[in-house]
């Protein structure tokens, strides 16, 4: 086992980046830009800051799990999560690569910067039509928009601008 | 979290936040199953774990001044009815789809110009919890007023239900703007909020080619404490785990 008073904290990023999102798999919580900061604590535990992405979001309860499961992986037992509000999370803190991971996925990754509300032109992520219709603007979490493709016919969620 | 020596906001205001977003949650998710179709049923579900994430927040805020192990769950499950103080509109039953939708659209209206102010409250952490809640917000009130414009200028029975709703629920929106006395040194400018909210729900209204109610009897009680009959119910359906097995957890 490795002492916590070893770890850096490039080491701590590199371990977060193996945690998912439980609800999108193919995203990293970095890939989301769910993490804010590290600390190394006094008594040289690990501090986490996390924020949540949508206020009742029932996978952050989760999310944190699984970055002590990571840590403890690792062999870091001392973890403590903190979780922020402010600055409120917001999908322009969403990677390039998340957002590629995304579409590649079958989800439609945001358009545009946090506040839009797009409602056209979102382009399908299966036959890349941008002829897409809005179904509703609640989907299948509190992230997302429900779609239809107009040409392939086929439902879709959209990863809402927040 | 320390309480914050510049706070102007008293816990029995936070616990009023808190109370009106829980009850109104629970409400809401009595639609689990039962929307009018899937997509709405998804719909008014989410806005019910937006509602209920405010909820937390703001519970955990208050848990935090309280102390004396007070948590989000003694305040939610422990309390009762004479203790919350949700205002009457959320506690009422849901009635028909449109008195639904015209409910969320009364009080997501009121809660975005109530959060547009405190956002920049000098309480940083209610400031923090406004902000990110006014996200959400902006969404619940978009979606219940393009339904209350679709149910309004519908058909013959959607107006008509639509027209009911607002008979029903007109005297309980005047509450909104009725400062209880732990809310009288909060800072925020209740006017304004009540006419940006007349504003919006007079625009919507029009579209919807519905009557805005001009002179009505306000009912008040919600936020002190004096509730319709409603509450005990809804209390004894989501206490009852709690009180019958004190401190069960999943």
């Amino acid at each position: 086992m490795v002492a916590s008073t070893n770890i850096s904290i490039q080491t701590v990023w590199q371990i977060l980046a193996t945690v998912t999102d439980p609800e999108v798999p193919v995203l990293t919580i970095m890939d989301l830009g769910i993490v804010r900061d590290i600390k190394i604590m006094e008594d040289a535990g690990i501090e986490v800051i996390i924020t949540p992405t949508y206020t009742g979001c029932p996978a952050m309860d989760m999310i944190s799990m699984n970055i002590k499961l990571a840590m403890v992986e690792h062999g870091y037992t001392h973890v403590k999560i903190t979780s922020i509000l402010s600055p409120a999370w917001t999908t322009d803190w969403m990677s390039e690569e998340g957002k590629r991971k995304l579409k590649e996925y079958g989800i439609a990754p945001p358009k545009g910067n946090a506040g839009t509300i797009a409602e056209d032109g979102i382009e399908c992520p299966q036959c890349h039509s941008f002829h897409t219709k809005l179904l509703s603007e609640f989907g299948s979490t509190a992230c997302k928009a429900l779609y239809q493709c107009q040409d392939c016919k086929e439902p879709f969620d959209y990863f809402k601008c927040h | 979290m320390l309480p914050n020596p510049n706070s102007k906001y008293p816990i029995p205001y936070i616990l009023h936040l808190a109370d009106s977003t829980l009850i109104l949650s629970q409400r809401n998710s009595e639609w689990c199953g039962h929307g009018p179709i899937l997509e709405q049923d998804i719909a008014i579900t989410n806005i019910s774990l937006d509602l209920i994430g405010q909820s937390r927040n703001f519970y955990r805020y208050a848990a935090s001044l309280i102390g004396n192990d007070a948590t989000e769950d003694s305040l939610a499950y422990l309390r009762t009815e004479r203790e919350f103080k949700n205002l009457l509109i959320t506690e009422l039953p849901n009635g028909d789809w449109g008195q639904t939708i015209l409910r969320q659209f009364f009080f997501s209206t009121y809660q975005f110009y109530l959060f547009q102010q405190m956002q920049n409250s000098n309480d940083g952490q209610l400031a923090a919890i406004a902000a990110k809640a006014l996200k959400e917000v902006t969404y619940h009130v978009r979606w219940s007023s393009e339904w209350v414009v679709r149910l309004g200028d519908g058909t013959d029975e959607s107006h008509q239900r639509m027209l009911h709703a607002i008979d029903e629920l007109k005297s309980y929106t005047g509450e909104f703007f009725v400062p209880a006395d732990y809310e009288k040194e909060i800072g925020l400018d209740i006017n304004l909020i009540r006419q940006q909210w007349e504003e919006k729900i007079k625009a919507v209204f029009e579209e919807a080619t519905l009557p805005y109610p001009e002179k009505t009897f306000t009912q008040t009680g919600g936020k002190t404490g004096i509730h319709t009959e409603h509450l005990g119910f809804i209390l004894a359906e989501m206490q009852h785990l709690q009180r019958t097995y004190p401190g069960a957890a999943w």
